[in-house]
């Protein structure tokens, strides 16, 4: 190239697309990534055809895009979420698959097998679980503690636009150059520049660093919501227990994210400016790298996992009819696991040749969490005790998650201990453990919460077969897929290896690809749930939007919500605030007065410095400096420029409040009230008949 | 407004009383360190304890940091961040320093 | 006592704001606190990595050949100095001495701030010509990594303040122009802390380890 082209576009060239790997050198493995590409390319393709198709380029923008409520940037990260879970699903199966045509070299190359691993862990942690457990705290938190938005509605929109940008990135890598090989913990030396000299590696650190600023101001957004923003009377221990889940969940993020920020900005300086943190050569020391990244890694799998136990404290206690058990230990059990993870982040390099006092130290303080953890269980299950069960699809996601969960857990206090680590680590051993935790304990808590919040988020419920149908595929293809994991990991098969030898790993290879079809049809069957639940809309209709007794305040207003959530601010009198109102009969009560209420305007910013930051990432990956520095420049500007912005509110007059409110208030009062029997029938419409005599 | 006059006059004797107290400590530890050689047996010690005396000041004089009913929430802040510090540093200084140690060991057998 | 001084915010308080913004002011500056505490880890963690470090040297200059404290001491003065006058601008706002004062104030912050960088700089610079830059050893990547990290907020910092004065003049000291100047000089102190463990455990604890 010559040297204008290497100013104007760095290292970018056409040999960067796999089409070109493809002309040259026609295989399986160029099949795989270009039929990859294009599965990537058409999807887009497809999406934009049917936004202009509908027209829909107009409310797209107005209504979602440069939207602040809650709510919509809520939904808006779930559904960003699922479109990353597909790309992850299908990396998992393709990886079972090569591992199961085996023995030897399979059909991929190992360098694509080596992405294929990266951007499965990088996208399913990242792009999949933190932004699902994001978009439910951003929904229903706010709904829950009684508030009309979260402190920093504008500063939410960014979260979002740089979560998304982030996302992209690795969306990106797919159809130009490649990700890195270096697996979703990318440790150095191999990630350095001396062993790494592509691209792969840069894709990773700037999609991690900008979605980690992301995560982070939704952190503190979150604590701050709920420490300022609670409605009258709603103190501390009368909290929804999801809502503590979340307080803890964001301190994780708050002090967990910048370890991971500093990992990845060190690796950059070493691969950008050959500075010298984690190179061999010159004082360089990579064990700075694995301390930085698992003290942000172990705190990052309970931001993930709390607010899942949220989820199920509320499911359990919504269809067990019942208080939920236990609340003060769920909070203090909850509240020590938030602070023991800070204290166990060592367990991930046992092996790293520190003396046995020290892993004994992390061993002794890993084992701990098994304490609260287990409180947590058995509170669950005393909450079902004598309650008046209903196996709806969240408390079947919920049975299977507590039966799962214990599992996964009793390996984890296995792994606990360094000498038997020393003899696992880094098999599929510790693959099977991480996943017996992280399907059971987060994904099926979101599938669950998908059920459970579906009807207050669009105000219809969702079709209960096809989620019985998925419930069944996720439990049976988890099964299959990850139990004979644990049996070849005991038999010494390495993690992350593209080829082996071995036939006594064969028949575990072979159940385990069958598991991953499974959880394909799993992940498919939620797609026809959708399709279904939204033909059959009219059926399932639940206007009034307490479709399932529900006991937090979230319930207490009409589904799908109105953009100021509540026409009065409830007053608190009790935990579990909307039962307590439906037993003493001061539900649907019509409130003395209104007043107007202010909300944040709509406004573009998050879009763009969504836009920007990928443009920016892109800049930065093929040393495109002229790019980066002027997207820098605009982007600082248009921060700058939003600050000078003074009219950031619309008013919503106390008259159309009322209007709206009252038009509710009477269609409750002519809605026909529903018994727990008919749950699932059309007759509910969302009015439930308190039957729980006793039971509060 | 009288009351408002005395009450500027306290503040802002506040902020120059900070002021004066954490140059002092400063200029000590410069003073010391530059006297004696921070290598000198405890001479560090007595200038990270002056350290920790300014940071001290510094909360209470120009941050208002204190024990009053109304800063109890920032206190609670604080003090929870400084024990995930603590944690997060001397974790950190532990563990990589046993590793050195042990592989400087490595190299003299 | 009006109403809003029984409500002062804890850290920097502005006086009369009116009541139905305190709420709102309240939640930006505790979410403020809670950013800072954010950004606290990082510098903690360099620090950590800064001491895990110091002897990684690899045979380039250390801190003996490299540390100039007389410099030090200056950006030291310096950044404290910086420090009151910020404090002493927010007095003269909330005490209504005339915007003059508040001016002053900022300005004399704002030009105590770009001293501090240019020194900064400047010791950087010397640094260099010793060859003592971040690509010789793991040493000098950990101080490269910290000390410039805080120069850089200090940068932010003055590019803030004079935004700050220009959205005073711009849109005038409103209640969220002020609440904007709390924050700033929260952030102000702030790097003033972190500077008080540059000076004791980067520079002293280098020489005194190194």
């Amino acid at each position: 190239m010559s040297a204008f082209e290497t100013t104007l576009f760095g290292r970018l060239s056409w040999d960067a697309l796999p089409l070109a790997a493809l002309l040259k050198n026609p295989g399986t493995n160029e099949i795989v990534a270009n039929a990859a590409g294009a599965i990537l390319v058409l999807g887009a393709a497809v999406v934009l055809f049917v936004l202009s198709y509908f027209r829909l380029w107009g409310v797209l923008w107005r209504d979602w895009l440069t939207s602040t409520d809650h709510k919509k940037l809520g939904i808006m990260y779930i559904v960003f979420a699922l479109v990353m879970l597909a790309r992850g699903v299908l990396e998992g199966v393709v990886m079972r698959a090569q591992q199961a045509a085996g023995p030897g070299d399979g059909f991929l190359e190992a360098g694509h097998f080596a992405q294929l691993f990266s951007t499965h862990g990088t996208i399913m942690i990242f792009f999949v679980a933190v932004p699902f457990v994001v978009g439910f705290i951003n929904f229903i938190m706010p709904l829950q503690i009684g508030a009309r938005d979260v402190a920093f509605p504008v500063m939410n929109q960014i979260s979002l636009g740089l979560t998304v940008s982030g996302g992209m990135m690795l969306m990106v890598s797919l159809v130009v150059g490649e990700f890195s090989t270096g697996g979703w913990t990318a440790y150095p030396p191999y990630t350095g520049a001396a062993f790494n000299p592509g691209v792969g590696p840069d894709y990773w650190i700037w999609a991690i660093v900008v979605s980690g600023i992301g995560t982070t101001l939704s952190g503190i957004n979150f604590a701050v919501t709920i420490y300022k923003m609670r409605a009258p009377g709603m103190g501390f221990m009368r909290l929804p227990m999801f809502c503590w889940t979340v307080i803890c969940s964001s301190i994780l993020i708050i002090f967990a994210m910048p370890p991971l920020g500093v990992a990845a900005l060190l690796l950059a300086a070493d691969r950008y400016l050959d500075f010298h943190f984690f190179t061999n050569d010159l004082g360089g020391n990579m064990m700075n790298y694995a301390n930085l990244f698992w003290l942000f890694g172990h705190p990052e799998v309970y931001l993930l996992v709390l607010p899942a136990y949220g989820i199920y404290s509320e499911v359990f206690a919504t269809f067990s009819a019942k208080k939920l058990y236990g609340y003060v230990s769920l909070v203090i059990a909850t509240m020590s696991i938030a602070v023991l993870s800070f204290t166990v982040w060592l367990h991930h390099f046992f092996t790293m040749g520190q003396s046995a006092l020290i892993n004994a130290v992390f061993g002794v303080a890993t084992m701990l969490i098994a304490i609260p953890t287990g409180v947590k269980v058995y509170d669950w299950m005393a909450t079902m005790y004598r309650g008046r069960i209903r196996l709806s699809v969240p408390m079947l996601y919920g049975i299977g998650f507590l039966i799962l969960f214990v599992i996964g857990g009793l390996s984890g206090v296995i792994l606990a201990n360094p000498t038997i680590d020393f003899q696992v680590h880094n098999t599929l051993f510790l693959v099977a453990h991480f996943h017996n935790v992280l399907l059971p304990g987060v994904l099926f808590a979101m599938l669950a919460g998908v059920n459970y919040w579906f009807p207050k988020a669009f105000g219809f419920r969702l079709n209960e077969r096809w989620g019985r149908i998925s419930v069944a595929l996720w439990v049976v293809g988890f099964l299959f897929t990850f139990m004979p994991l644990y049996f070849v990991g005991l038999m010494g098969m390495p993690r992350r290896s593209f080829n082996w030898e071995d036939p006594s790993f064969q028949p575990y290879m072979i159940a385990a690809v069958i598991g991953a079809l499974i959880i394909l049809c799993g992940l498919l069957s939620v797609l026809v749930q959708l399709y279904v639940s939204i033909r059959d809309r009219a059926q399932n209709r639940v206007p009034v939007g307490d479709p399932w007794d529900g006991r937090t305040l979230e319930w207490s207003i009409p589904a799908p919500p109105p953009a100021y959530n509540f026409a009065v601010l409830p007053q608190v009198r009790d935990r579990d605030a909307f039962a307590e109102a439906k037993e003493s009969g001061t539900a649907y009560l019509k409130p003395t007065g209104y007043d107007d209420i202010e909300l944040p305007k709509n406004t573009s910013i998050g879009f763009l410095l969504c836009v920007l930051s990928g443009v920016w990432m892109f800049a930065l990956v093929w040393w495109i400096w002229w790019l980066a520095l002027g997207v820098t420049v605009a982007m600082l500007l248009i921060v700058i420029v939003w600050t000078f912005a003074t009219e950031t509110e619309v008013v919503i007059p106390a008259a159309q409040v009322k209007a709206e409110h009252e038009a509710w208030l009477a269609l409750v009062a002519r809605t026909p009230a529903v018994d727990r029997d008919d749950e699932a029938a059309p007759a509910n419409l969302g009015y439930a008949r308190p039957d729980m005599e006793g039971a509060t | 407004m009288d009351d408002k006059h005395a009450e500027h006059a306290r503040e802002r004797s506040r902020y120059i009383r900070g002021f004066l107290f954490a140059l002092a400590l400063t200029l000590t530890a410069f003073g010391i360190g530059h006297l004696y050689g921070p290598q000198t047996p405890y001479v560090y010690l007595a200038i990270g304890v002056l350290g920790l005396l300014q940071l001290i000041v510094q909360l209470a004089y120009f941050l208002h940091i204190d024990r009053r009913r109304d800063s109890r929430e920032d206190l609670d802040l604080i003090l929870f961040s400084t024990m995930v510090l603590l944690i997060i540093i001397l974790g950190t200084v532990w563990i990589l320093g046993d590793l050195h140690m042990r592989m400087q060991m490595g190299m003299q057998m | 006592m009006s109403h809003s001084d029984h409500q002062t915010y804890p850290g920097i308080n502005l006086g009369d704001i009116d009541p139905r913004h305190q709420q709102r002011v309240e939640t930006a500056q505790f979410g403020f606190w809670v950013f800072i505490m954010s950004d606290l880890v990082y510098f903690g963690l360099m620090f950590a990595i800064y001491i895990t470090m110091i002897d990684a040297q690899a045979g380039g200059p250390g801190p003996h050949e490299l540390f100039d404290l007389r410099s030090l001491f200056a950006q030291t003065v310096l950044l404290l100095t910086s420090s009151m006058t910020v404090g002493l601008a927010s007095l003269a706002l909330k005490y209504h001495l005339g915007l003059g004062r508040v001016y002053l104030w900022l300005v004399a912050t704002l030009l105590l701030g770009l001293g501090f960088l240019t020194l900064e700089i400047m010791d950087f610079m010397n640094m260099a010509a010793k060859g003592g830059v971040p690509q010789r050893s793991g040493f000098l990547s950990a101080f490269y990594g910290l000390v410039p990290l805080h120069g850089l907020h200090v940068a932010t910092g003055c590019l803030w303040l004079v935004i700050l004065m220009i959205q005073m003049r711009v849109i005038g000291v409103t209640d969220q122009i002020k609440s904007r100047l709390m924050r700033f000089g929260l952030f102000w102190h702030f790097l003033d802390l972190i500077w008080i463990g540059i000076f004791t455990i980067v520079y002293f604890g280098g020489l005194a380890y190194g």
